[in-house]
């Protein structure tokens, strides 16, 4: 007998494009799952139950096994760092994480940056041999250049589209981000027809991994 | 983060204190698997805590940074024992090296690791497990991993698997594809002890290679579950190492399958466990009811040659304190104590009376009752629960001398 999968689907930006891939892939999900406000939503016809949460907790709940397999952006997978399996590259939600200033920014003697990813920040300037001071901040990280917190701000960047409205620029892009399928070790193990199943689905719709 | 001085009751993060519920069910855990051990002829050693960073420190498998260091009154570097087989190997090559071989050798103990916080991570944590040391063959890692197996359902571990697979493939393997580029074959190994696979399928992406070699490394990602995955293995390399590994990991399947244990175990290829440390058949053990690893183990014949003696060697260990937070384990239960009270003048009766009863392998608690007013007020809960003042016990028994109406 097929076990239930356990899925952290992540609240906001991403649902909507997650569902729709499963529904793409022949998996029975409602229409209006994320609006009824239940924060567990069992779809016993898809052979699933999801765990509605913030995206950000999306690979600690995957990592302590309390679900089995999630979806999350490669965002939040460098940023959080936990121990768990990427199986595949979803390729839905793509934006790319960049560093951002004010169109005159010239480095200064002590160089800030602000962003909301303090791992993946600090990470990128200590392999670029640069001595930054990263300050971490929760929203509103646009805000950071405009008043004088930071010089630069490392974030994420879909259409770009609010850094224009308020004057600032993206210099560089760091990496590329799409959302991720993550499966915890053991479920992986324990639940791997179920997972293995659900990744050949999924595969057929976004294409065969293309190794060209 | 601002440190401030502890409070008195606070201790260092990552370490726990075991109450005596907690420690019942955790001796049970223990003595169950090194009985288990020992019935497969493991004999039980142990090792100090402290540990010299140069040669047990820096042979063990723990990366360097979650080695906890210090140093003694003599400025030499120490560590706190980070796993077991590195000090296992230690006194093989030493105290033991005289001793006839195959070395059948079992532990329990707590082990150490720095910077490992949250998610089953903990500074310091125990280890049940065994080497068996001197013998190279697919009998010996078969042995192992049913002794694994065995442990495993010692330890109240209901439903399992094993996941194992061989480093030898995966080095040959990449060697035959890509025999110019070390650094891409540690790349392509890298990603899949990170569980990568999205990264794993970028780099090859990225590689020089033909199609058709593409598509069979990333094929590699599907070779997961019984013995056809050997021959599906067989296919994807002609490399003399890959098959050689395939054929021992075949070996090994086969005395599974005679122990009757095989329908536990799954082969998986990606498996390989640190590639630094580990030289042959790797495994790890995954729980129902735990999101994290119970067990681990593999080959490692280099090991040995780091303390002078280059002796092939095989083993796991249980992470016990995980077994204990997940599994329910068989619910034994405990025997409520016997209270004996006395007064002064019946107090010889009443310890002998204790005497007697410990000696057939009760538990007992005694306490003086000057007079009838410090008598515990007992209250029958069932037939074999007495309550006196908040404390139960399995019986109440009372020499005195003065009269009472508990009698």
């Amino acid at each position: 007998m097929a076990q239930i999968l356990k899925v952290a689907m992540p609240k906001g930006r991403i649902y909507e494009k997650a569902a729709e891939l499963f529904r793409q892939a022949g998996l029975p999900i409602p229409p209006d799952g994320e609006a009824s406000r239940k924060l567990v939503i069992p779809l016993p016809e898809a052979g699933m139950e999801f765990i509605l949460a913030k995206p950000v907790d999306v690979p600690t709940y995957v990592e302590y096994g309390v679900a089995d397999i999630g979806i999350v952006g490669k965002d939040v997978l460098l940023e959080e760092d936990r121990d768990v399996y990427e199986l595949l590259d979803l390729g839905i939600a793509r934006c790319r994480m960049s560093i951002i200033g004010l169109p005159n920014w010239q480095p200064g003697i002590q160089q800030r940056v602000a962003t909301k990813y303090p791992n993946v920040a600090s990470k990128y300037f200590r392999e670029q041999g640069q001595q930054v001071e990263v300050v971490k901040l929760n929203g509103s990280i646009e805000l950071a250049p405009l008043i004088g917190l930071a010089d630069r701000i490392v974030d994420m960047v879909e259409t770009g589209q609010t850094l224009r409205d308020n004057g600032l620029i993206e210099m560089k892009s760091i990496f590329e981000i799409t959302s991720r399928l993550v499966a915890n070790r053991v479920s992986y193990r324990m639940k791997n027809e179920e997972i293995q199943q659900l990744c050949d689905r999924l595969q057929a719709v976004i294409g065969e991994p293309n190794l060209r | 983060m601002k440190m401030s001085k502890p409070k008195g009751f606070e201790k260092p993060s990552g370490v726990r204190d075991y109450l005596p519920r907690a420690v019942t069910k955790l001796r049970k855990i223990e003595n169950d698997v090194l009985h288990c051990m020992s019935r497969w002829g493991y004999q039980q050693m142990m090792t100090p805590t402290l540990e010299y960073y140069d040669t047990v420190g820096v042979a063990s498998s723990t990366s360097d940074q979650k080695l906890y260091k210090l140093l003694n009154n003599r400025g030499q570097a120490l560590v706190l024992r980070s796993e077991m087989t590195a000090p296992v190997a230690r006194v093989v090559a030493s105290l033991l090296k005289d001793e006839p071989l195959p070395l059948r050798l079992s532990y329990h103990a707590n082990v150490f690791r720095a910077i490992e916080e949250e998610a089953g991570r903990e500074a310091e944590f125990f280890q049940t497990g065994v080497e068996l040391v001197g013998d190279d063959s697919p009998e010996a890692d078969a042995e192992v991993v049913a002794l694994a197996i065995s442990s495993l359902q010692a330890a109240g571990v209901k439903s399992f698997k094993i996941a194992m697979g061989h480093v030898g493939f995966l080095n040959g393997l990449f060697q035959e594809a890509l025999p110019q580029l070390p650094e891409a074959q540690e790349e392509l190994k890298s990603h899949l002890l990170g569980r990568d696979y999205v990264s794993f399928r970028e780099t090859l992406r990225r590689l020089d290679l033909t199609e058709a070699q593409k598509n069979e490394l990333d094929g590699l990602l599907r070779l997961r579950g019984g013995k056809e995955i050997c021959g599906q293995a067989l296919e994807l390399s002609d490399h003399p190492l890959a098959r050689h590994s395939i054929d021992h990991l075949c070996k090994v399947w086969e005395v599974l399958v005679s122990y009757g244990v095989s329908q536990h175990v799954l082969i998986d290829l990606t498996m390989i466990g640190d590639f630094s440390y580990y030289t042959g058949m790797t495994f790890e053990g995954y729980a129902a009811e735990l999101g994290f690893p119970v067990c681990s183990g593999g080959r490692y014949d280099n090991l040995l040659q780091q303390f002078g003696r280059p002796i092939p060697s095989t083993g796991f260990s249980l992470k016990t304190n995980r077994i204990l937070d997940g599994v329910a384990g068989s619910s034994e239960e405990e025997e409520l104590p016997i209270l004996i009270q006395y007064d002064a003048t019946r107090r010889k009766e009443g310890l002998e009376e204790a005497t007697r009863l410990r000696s057939e392998g009760h538990a007992v608690v005694t306490r003086l009752a000057a007079g009838p007013e410090e008598l515990e007020t007992v209250k029958r809960l069932d037939t074999d629960t007495i309550e006196a003042d908040g404390m139960r016990y399995g019986e109440i028994y009372t020499f005195v001398s003065f009269v009472s109406e508990h009698g």
